[in-house]
């Protein structure tokens, strides 16, 4: 995984609420076996006026206009905020591909849902939940102000404006740590496989009839 | 010792580390008991442990089977669909390849992961439960920790049979009384996650108790905790009783001999001390549900089949009363209209939500003798699973669905999410019994309403949302 340290980038707005994972990415693009190329059908019902099917070129595709993803003035964005329960719906860990490979590195939002927020971390994305408030006024300024652009730093839990004032984030250590790092959080469990052997047998002998096959 | 809350125990029992102190940049280590996996979410899983050169350390926890992609018609011809077949195709590789029990299409044990699980005993009470789907919570109901993960978190499962995971609060929710007759488990989740809103559970595990919860069948306990995660809460639970064991007994997967009973003796245990302390409790009172249907694009936007769309307009949260516009301009709807006057053009009964045999009982119940409404384009009965449709057949449900013009269909999850060709068409209304009527779930540009059974039944023969109670007070009288 690509580790993860500091972003600085123009921040596009989502101001909606509830963004489910099938408007992160439709069904019909779940279908692939790969784990990569969902990019291009991130919000693909929204941002796109002609129904989309996979393996159609964005050549061919009809661009929503009034989107914010498709704007000029937000193009190359790494860093989306939105409103709260963020990422609720399906476990698809293609929402988070489709983030990802459309080049965002950062989520801003008052709140995530569990699974989706899980998802970021296995992927190199940092969601940041902020009190509503803060969010709120995060929206007003990428609408309002062309090129409103933040620096996220990851160390200090840091969200930094071009005025020079600052945000502070909090994060779990442990997620921290692995995103960080870019850890593969598999390696850090399979240190621990004596620990694991011992507990099934402990296990075995509580609850035998799970062992049985 | 004191006293625990299921949530506690079975979280205790399941712990392979622990961290040290709060700062620790170590998380909790849980031991994953059952892994259900299908098509969607586990390809790149797969490929990841062959890129590593991994193995799934016990093979012989996992069962899978292909449920979202899956043609409900006609099988014979294989899937005509080249990405779905070549998804389902992909999950018989890596289940060859791994040495994993697949219940493929034309078994009659294929189906919907969440019902073919606790059918097949696979699902047992003091196990921890995951899949790469979202409604694993569903097998709650059986005093299971269970829950949704994303593909990188199955494909460390698979690797270490292990999760780091961060510890859930915990949530009571007690329903006191019992539900009228016709009012089900479903119109129960969905007032509960009107009431608390799609993130009243975030961050939570939710034990449902209290005497309705008691007087629920198991498929009743399965759909309430089905849509735990549509309340936010990735986990459901409800304790072991004595339902709980007379249904497990005797299935295929099910302890046998001298296990069972001690298996029975240490599921006893599998419920909420007195005294135990939840960092939430919310109280609902079963005799004030009636049925539900949802009017927007998020569960949470529902009310009662006798109430009017609700106004926000004047509401001080800026932000729901926004979505709430954005939806009923999505939906094609007005606040201030009558819920019972909503036309519409499609019915779906099926999903891991109300797939199952007392899912289909109750809608027959209410089709038989009646007819599906001219104005109805389609009226779907997709059941949870070939067994569940054994079932019914055995029972002549299907044919009361057939005679009043619904259409009998293979198991799997069909029009619920719409990946297979069980779509709605662009402004098409559905009464459906899934789970999530997000923009474009059920097809893009479909308008989707979440009901009952029962109240998808009345809605089919209507035209319209119809008081499904309405229609029996007579018999009752």
């Amino acid at each position: 995984m690509r580790p993860f340290k500091q972003v600085e980038s123009r921040v596009v707005p989502v101001d909606r609420s509830n963004i489910d994972t099938d408007a992160l990415i439709p069904k019909q693009y779940i279908k692939s076996i790969e784990r990569t190329g969902f990019g291009k059908y991130l919000f693909d019902e929204w941002r796109f006026l002609d129904k989309g099917e996979p393996g159609m070129l964005l050549e061919q595709r009809i661009p929503n206009p009034e989107f914010t993803l498709n704007m000029e003035r937000y193009q190359g964005a790494e860093i989306l905020v939105a409103q709260d329960n963020f990422g609720c719906g399906s476990s698809r860990e293609h929402a988070v591909w489709a983030l990802e490979d459309f080049g965002i590195r950062v989520v801003i939002a008052p709140s995530f849902a569990e699974i989706f927020y899980a998802n970021c971390f296995k992927n190199g994305v940092l969601p940041i939940a902020l009190e509503p408030e803060k969010v709120e006024t995060l929206i007003h300024s990428a609408l309002s102000v062309d090129g409103f652009s933040l620096l996220v730093d990851l160390p200090s839990q840091l969200i930094n404006m071009s005025d020079g004032e600052s945000l502070s984030f909090s994060i779990d250590p442990y997620y921290k740590l692995r995103l960080e790092n870019g850890y593969d959080d598999i390696d850090i469990t399979l240190t621990k496989l004596d620990q694991i052997a011992r507990y099934e047998q402990k296990r075995r002998e509580q609850e035998p009839w799970l062992f049985t096959v | 010792m004191s006293p625990q809350t299921l949530f506690e125990k079975l979280w205790q029992r399941h712990l392979v580390h622990e961290p040290r102190g709060v700062e620790s940049t170590e998380p909790s280590l849980l031991y994953v008991d059952r892994h259900l996996v299908y098509e969607v979410t586990s390809p790149q899983a797969f490929e990841g442990l062959r890129h590593q050169q991994r193995k799934p350390r016990r093979p012989e926890t996992i069962i899978a089977t292909a449920d979202h992609n899956v043609p409900t018609t006609d099988r014979t011809q294989g899937i005509a669909d080249p990405f779905s077949r070549a998804q389902v195709e992909q999950l018989n590789k890596n289940c060859e390849q791994f040495g994993i029990r697949e219940f493929r299409l034309g078994d009659v044990r294929q189906g919907i992961i969440h019902v073919i699980g606790p059918e097949q005993g696979a699902t047992l009470p003091g196990m921890t439960v995951v899949a790469g789907d979202s409604h694993t919570c569903t097998h709650g109901a059986f005093a299971a920790l269970a829950f949704g993960v994303g593909t990188s978190e199955v494909e460390h499962v698979m690797a270490t049979q292990c999760l780091a995971v961060p510890k859930m609060k915990t949530l009571l929710i007690r329903v006191r009384g019992q539900l009228s007759a016709w009012v089900s488990a479903k119109d129960l989740i969905l007032h509960i996650i009107g009431q608390i809103g799609t993130a009243g559970g975030t961050g939570y595990a939710i034990e449902f108790a209290g005497s309705a919860i008691e007087s629920l069948s198991m498929e009743g306990r399965m759909t309430l905790c089905n849509m735990a995660i549509e309340a936010g809460a990735r986990v459901g639970l409800v304790a072991v009783d004595q339902k709980t064991i007379d249904y497990l007994e005797g299935r295929p997967f099910a302890p046998k001999g001298e296990h069972w009973s001690a298996a029975v003796d240490y599921w006893r245990t599998l419920h909420t001390d007195a005294g135990a302390e939840f960092d939430q409790i919310i109280e609902i009172d079963a005799c004030a549900v009636k049925p539900m249907v949802s009017w927007g694009t998020s569960p949470e936007m529902v009310v009662a089949i006798d109430e009017m769309i609700p106004s926000l307009s004047g509401s001080v949260d800026s932000v729901k009363a926004e979505a709430a516009a954005t939806a009923l301009e999505y939906m094609g709807l007005k606040s201030g209209q009558a819920i019972s006057e909503i036309e519409i053009d499609k019915v779906f009964i099926g999903s891991c939500t109300n797939a199952r045999i007392e899912d289909l009982r109750t809608a027959a119940a209410v089709v038989k003798g009646h007819k599906v409404s001219q104005r109805v384009k389609q009226a779907l009965v997709v059941p949870g699973s070939g067994l569940v449709k054994a079932q019914a057949e055995v029972e002549g449900l299907d044919a009361i669905f057939r005679d009043a013009g619904f259409e009998w269909r293979e198991p799997g999850c069909s029009m619920c999410l719409g990946m297979n060709d069980d779509r709605l068409q662009p402004q098409e209304r559905c009464a459906s019994t899934s789970n999530r009527n997000f923009e474009g779930r059920q097809g893009a540009g479909g308008r989707s309403h979440l009901v009952s059974p029962a109240m998808a039944a009345a809605a089919a023969i209507h035209g319209h949302f119809f008081d499904v109670t309405k229609m029996f007070e007579v018999c009752d009288a």
